[in-house]
């Protein structure tokens, strides 16, 4: 089973990296971004064939590691193809 | 007093700690491995700085989750004493140790320099031999100390005197240009309620000897020692 991992920062706590990151798109012309905010992406494939356990475990991983409940939450989803299909430019 | 210092894959200020407690301190002292589960007759385990485990994930976190942070919960159970700085820090936080998280710097940088410290709570083990309101000078080195936590736990924090220092001007006023990395409240440092946990993200190991540039980090140390011997606990062994 493969299962994508989104981690982001809690709505209301402060994303230094996403404002600088914005900021220096606006220095690029990209003056339309109203925000921009940065998380991460952890791609984990594990021996396990049903869905729901596989849901279960990852949930557990990141209860106890990949996130921290004190700033961040996370988001998951059962994929087919860890690799992008079409890889952008 | 035997003080045992944590080693990381990654840790970098052990041997700082390490020298300051044997050659200042001249006291017993042996480094301990990340893998150990036995914490033996230690009075006092220091979680050096630096980057354990290449900060990978978030800083502290995978430290907080190993061996030797699994056995210092007993130790902690016990009553021993421990001491996280910068890195330390970060790992107590991840830990759940210690309430809140280190997280990146507000401006962004990375900063070393000098800090001024205003000592807000003198009833722990580390710091019994300073006065409240006293200003310590130390150095931080870190790109992940902004200290955060949520309103409820800012308010405990506060209500039960769990702030022992708040980054501050040299004549002592918290004020926002004295905090260098955008923390919370300008804190530098808290302890656990039963005040036997400190984490600090100041380095107090690099101003133990005026040869440093000052010595006002040795007056942790200082109280250390000297809790022991009021008490008797330090005689008796």
């Amino acid at each position: 089973m493969k299962v994508r991992v989104l981690v982001r920062l809690k709505p209301g706590i402060m994303d230094v990296q996403g404002a600088a990151v914005k900021r220096a798109l606006a220095g690029l012309g990209f003056s339309e971004i109203a925000e921009l905010r940065i998380g991460k992406v952890i791609d984990i494939e594990l021996d396990e064939a049903r869905s729901g356990e596989a849901r279960t475990r990852v949930g557990e991983m990141c209860g106890q590691l990949l996130a921290n409940p004190i700033l961040e939450e996370y988001s998951m989803e059962i994929v087919t193809d860890l690799a992008p299909r079409e890889v952008a430019g | 007093m035997r003080f045992g210092v944590v080693v990381f894959p990654g840790t970098w200020s052990d041997c700082d700690f390490h020298y300051v407690v044997s050659e200042v301190l001249h006291q017993p002292v042996r480094y301990v491995w990340h893998r150990e589960r036995e914490l033996g007759q230690l009075d006092c385990v220091i979680l050096p700085g630096g980057f354990s485990y290449g900060d990978y994930l978030r800083a502290g976190a995978v430290a907080g989750r190993s061996p030797v942070v699994e056995a210092l919960r007993d130790f902690v159970g016990r009553g021993g004493l421990v001491l996280g700085s910068c890195n330390g820090f970060q790992i107590l936080c991840e830990a759940g140790l210690l309430p809140g998280v280190l997280t990146r710097n507000e401006c962004l940088q990375y900063r070393c320099q000098s800090t001024h410290l205003v000592v807000e709570n003198v009833d722990t083990p580390f710091t019994r031999g300073l006065r409240a309101g006293q200003v310590l000078t130390m150095p931080i080195s870190h790109g992940e100390g902004k200290y955060y936590a949520d309103a409820e736990t800012l308010a405990r924090l506060k209500q039960q005197n769990l702030i022992v220092f708040r980054y501050a001007s040299a004549d002592g006023k918290v004020t926002k240009a004295s905090n260098p990395n955008g923390s919370l409240d300008n804190i530098a440092g808290i302890v656990n309620p039963e005040g036997t946990v400190l984490g600090m993200m100041p380095h107090p190991e690099r101003a133990s000897e005026t040869a440093m540039g000052g010595t006002d980090g040795l007056l942790m140390f200082q109280s250390l020692l000297g809790t022991l011997v009021e008490d008797g606990t330090f005689l008796k062994r």
